[in-house]
């Protein structure tokens, strides 16, 4: 997955150069999309947990889920990315920024200075969210601790250190379709917990050549970003899983046949445990409606 | 069929049996050994997760039976299971054990993680026995330990 984006990152890039700066340059929300959005923590702790922050952002090996500090690194074949503290620290943290620094990072991938956001952090999911729950996460996010850790820079290579290269991409692939139908409520909270929050696809679904989810094989399974074993499919023509075999394995990580969960679904799993069992429901009947792909 | 063509016969049907048996045995006996336990914890799961699924019948005597097998599986000494020279980068598709196992804090870690499960899987033995609805919550709280350690030291399937 990683290796892909780099590469459709830096075609893109050129093809962008030659296009002009203008047409990539990052995009920023209305200023006044926010005014009268108000958030509720409450239900941001569930936007919180549907949409796996603490699976990046948190140290690797921490026993809290709740610690923002960043440090997760995301390995890849042309560097890695580390996950920057997100804690509400003034300085090391985000705690300076606004609401609306906030939506242009998680939908737009932009940064409070302007600059692009790598599509390691899935704001190609998040741009699916809507305003209410992204207020709801923003004010979730004030009641957390802060951490004063220092975030690392990057460790990639030239010329994939390039951001602006990132503009391309966007064009391409940030965009609020929905992929699949949802013709119930269920079908459709279902739709909303795995394209928007969960971004289950970003694992799940193969790349094409330039990086982006290839659509026409949505969650018809992967190579592992880390290089090792595959990440299965999870449509129909892959798992034949009943619906509350699904919901189970979300909530307890525990297969069919009682083998468990490992790789990056273990810390998927540990935040999915946190919803309620409505919400996890949901996802199970998502999953199990998707037509069959491979 | 000629007695030389008969023999020759033989001696292929040999070869091919014998390659065959060694294809059979062939494995590294600690990758077996550890795959094994795996399995063990698998059925006694199996047995404990039906039941607080609903999906058969509680049975005291049965979950208590599983839950006592998995507690014991805990306290096995594993030292020969998990020899150094045994991880993906030296067996290929024959394991899924990475080899963070052997590098630097990783020992420490599993070890960690497998107390954190032998308690948990102690105290699923004192409840097993006391219905079905105790069972859930007490085999969850085991599962973690099991999704902990496939998080740091499984690889997924291919
Ligand atoms: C798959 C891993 C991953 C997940 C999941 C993830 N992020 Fe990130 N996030 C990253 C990476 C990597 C970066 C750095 C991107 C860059 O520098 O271009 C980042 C950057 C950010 C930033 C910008 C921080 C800064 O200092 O500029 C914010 C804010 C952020 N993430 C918030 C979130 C929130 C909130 C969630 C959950 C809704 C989340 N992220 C989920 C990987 C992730
Ligand atoms: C100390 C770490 C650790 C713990 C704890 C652990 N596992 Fe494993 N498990 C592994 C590793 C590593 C492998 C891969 C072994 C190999 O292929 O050599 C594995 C493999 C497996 C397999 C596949 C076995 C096979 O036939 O290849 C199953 C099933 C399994 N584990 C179930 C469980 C269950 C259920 C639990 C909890 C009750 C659990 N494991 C606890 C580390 C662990
Ligand atoms: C960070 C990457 C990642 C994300 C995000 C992710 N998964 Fe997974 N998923 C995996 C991996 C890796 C496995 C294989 C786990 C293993 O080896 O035990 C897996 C396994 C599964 C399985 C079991 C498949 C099988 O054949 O054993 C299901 C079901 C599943 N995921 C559903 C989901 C859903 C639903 C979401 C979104 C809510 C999701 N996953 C998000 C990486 C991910």
């Amino acid at each position: 997955m990683l290796k892909r984006i780099g590469l459709g990152v830096l075609l893109l890039g050129a093809l962008a150069l030659g296009a002009g700066w203008w047409i990539t340059a990052p995009a920023r929300v209305d200023a006044s999309r926010f005014t009268g959005v108000s958030g509720d923590p409450v239900a941001g702790e569930t936007v919180y947990w549907a949409s796996g922050c603490a699976s990046c952002h948190t140290e690797k090996g921490a026993d809290s889920r709740l610690v923002l500090a960043g440090g997760v690194r995301l390995e890849s074949d042309f560097g890695a990315f580390v996950a920057p503290n997100i804690s509400p620290h003034p300085t090391e943290g985000i705690g300076g920024w606004t609401l609306t620094d906030f939506a242009n990072a998680m939908l737009l991938g932009t940064s409070p200075d302007g600059r692009h956001y790598y599509p390691a952090f899935p704001y190609a999911s998040y741009v699916r969210m809507t305003d209410k729950n992204l207020a709801d996460l923003w004010a979730f996010l004030q009641t957390l601790p802060a951490s004063d850790r220092v975030s690392e820079p990057h460790d990639l290579g030239f010329p994939y250190s390039i951001r602006a290269a990132v503009g391309g991409w966007k064009l391409l692939y940030a965009n609020t379709d929905w992929v699949a139908d949802a013709p119930t409520p269920v079908l459709e909270r279902g739709r909303y917990l795995v394209e928007a929050l969960g971004h289950c696809a970003e694992c799940h679904t193969p790349r094409d050549q330039f990086g982006g989810l290839d659509l026409t094989r949505w969650m018809a399974g992967a190579p592992n970003p880390s290089g090792r074993g595959r990440i299965p499919g999870i449509s129909p023509a892959q798992l034949d899983w009943l619906e509350a075999d699904i919901a189970y394995y979300l909530e307890t990580g525990f297969t069919p046949d009682f083998d468990s969960a490992g790789g990056s679904m273990a810390s998927v799993v540990r935040n999915l445990s946190n919803l309620t069992a409505e919400d996890r429901n949901a996802i199970a009947a998502y999953v199990a409606a998707l037509p069959p792909a491979d | 069929m000629s007695i030389s063509r008969s023999l020759l016969f033989t001696a292929a049907f040999a070869l091919a049996a014998g390659t065959a048996l060694a294809g059979g045995h062939q494995g590294n006996p600690a990758v077996k050994a550890r795959q094994s336990h795996m399995q063990l914890y698998q059925h006694n799961l199996g047995i404990l997760g039906g039941m607080a699924r609903g999906r058969v019948e509680y049975n005291a005597d049965l979950a208590v039976g599983a839950a006592q097998n998995l507690a014991t599986l805990t306290t096995l000494n594993q030292m020969s299971y998990w020899t150094p020279g045994t991880s993906t980068d030296d067996l290929g598709d024959e394991t899924r054990a990475l080899p963070a196992i052997w590098e630097e804090g990783g020992f420490a870690k599993a070890v960690e993680i497998g107390t954190a499960m032998a308690a948990a899987a102690q105290n699923l033995a004192a409840v097993a026995g006391d219905g079905q609805a105790a069972i859930g919550p007490a085999l969850g709280a085991v599962g973690q330990s099991c999704n902990a350690c496939h998080e740091a030291f499984q690889q997924p399937r291919n």
